[in-house]
């Protein structure tokens, strides 16, 4: 079962990474966005944290709503709205239960999944981060494991190079969006290799 | 600046009248503050609807601040309804992200699909005649068959 300190954990490893990775997020930004996707992640996460160690929430589901909520409040770009949902939404899913399982997350993270790609009307293969986030919650579902779904996120990530891009600022570049990694997808990439390093399950670092 | 004119004029216009009141998120604070000036004076004519320019990030740079967003809304709310416009990107996310939140805007605050300059002066006009927030929705999305060309 998964305790609140386990979803606090999640939430700083995924500021640790963010942080570390800010740079690269930012170059995969700077030929097909508009190069700030690591430094609005750096600081949406550094939010998330300060407030968790502030007043840590006594439930999961809290801790990922709280996140959210940051997130919305403090990023200032597309990510904000879509991550904050993302955490959000999944947290709502998980209700107020002190411990729930890796079924009930795997559940909860679908709910969160779908309610980004309602709220940002993209499609799997649109180079978004849902390219990344759909096969971690598919891998993650049907009793899989954190390690797999790193995994899936990560090639969900890599497969976005050749993609053209069809939402957001990458949408107007046209065929100059192919060939670039797309950094929501390698962001998202991030998050779902923090699960896993939460959990133990994953090489961590690296 | 002109951000906090546009914040002033929202603050002024028509106390205690029930008139849907109009927001302008822009990721920048010069395009949000210039759009709700040049509304205002389009509209000029009666009593202005309250407007509200909601542009850039809290730090003053580009991007989309919810905080300013929430901040704008209550300004102009009137008890009649809240019209938000927006640019792209994190500004459709973001108002749209505030409205599933539930409690960040006012209560009959709606995103309106409009275009940005066109939409503002059509939804000031037609909110300053004391029109009710449908009527304001609809103006400012027809705003977008006004051909040019």
């Amino acid at each position: 079962m998964l305790d609140s300190e386990f979803f606090r954990r999640w939430m700083s490893a995924t500021a640790v990474s963010v942080d570390r990775e800010a740079a690269s997020l930012t170059a995969l930004d700077s030929p097909i966005g508009d190069a700030d996707h690591g430094s609005n992640m750096q600081r949406g996460f550094l939010a998330v944290v300060t407030t968790l160690d502030k007043e840590p929430p006594a439930a999961p589901g809290a801790v990922l709503v709280l996140a959210g909520r940051q997130l919305i409040s403090t990023v200032g770009g597309a990510s904000g709205p879509l991550y904050g949902t993302l955490l959000r939404r999944t947290g709502k899913a998980l209700g107020d239960a002190d411990e729930v399982s890796e079924a009930d997350l795997a559940a909860a993270l679908r709910t969160g999944v779908d309610a980004v790609a309602t709220l940002g009307g993209a499609a799997p293969g649109d180079k978004t981060m849902l390219d990344a986030l759909l096969p971690a919650v598919d891998a993650l579902g049907d009793g899989g494991s954190f390690a797999a779904a790193r995994a899936a996120a990560d090639a969900g990530a890599e497969a976005t190079t050749p993609m053209l891009a069809r939402k957001g600022r990458a949408s107007y570049l046209g065929e100059r969006s192919i060939g670039h990694q797309d950094p929501g997808a390698t962001s998202s990439a991030l998050l779902i290799a923090a699960l896993a390093d939460a959990a133990g399950s994953g090489a961590s670092g690296e | 600046m002109g951000g906090n004119d546009a914040g002033a004029r929202a603050a002024d216009a028509r106390p205690g009248e029930r008139v849907v009141g109009i927001v302008l998120v822009s990721h920048s604070a010069a395009v949000a503050a210039s759009v709700a000036e040049l509304a205002l004076g389009l509209a000029a004519g009666g009593a202005p609807a309250p407007i509200a320019a909601a542009g850039g990030t809290e730090g003053g740079g580009l991007g989309t601040s919810s905080e300013l967003i929430s901040v704008a809304a209550a300004r102009v709310d009137r008890g009649a309804g809240v019209a938000v416009l927006t640019d792209l990107g994190s500004a459709v996310l973001t108002v749209k992200a505030l409205l599933a939140e539930g409690d960040e805007l006012p209560e009959a605050t709606r995103l309106v699909d409009a275009p940005f300059v066109e939409g503002a002066i059509a939804a000031l006009v037609t909110a300053s005649t004391g029109a009710d927030l449908d009527a304001v929705a609809t103006a400012a999305t027809e705003a977008y068959d006004y051909r040019k060309v």
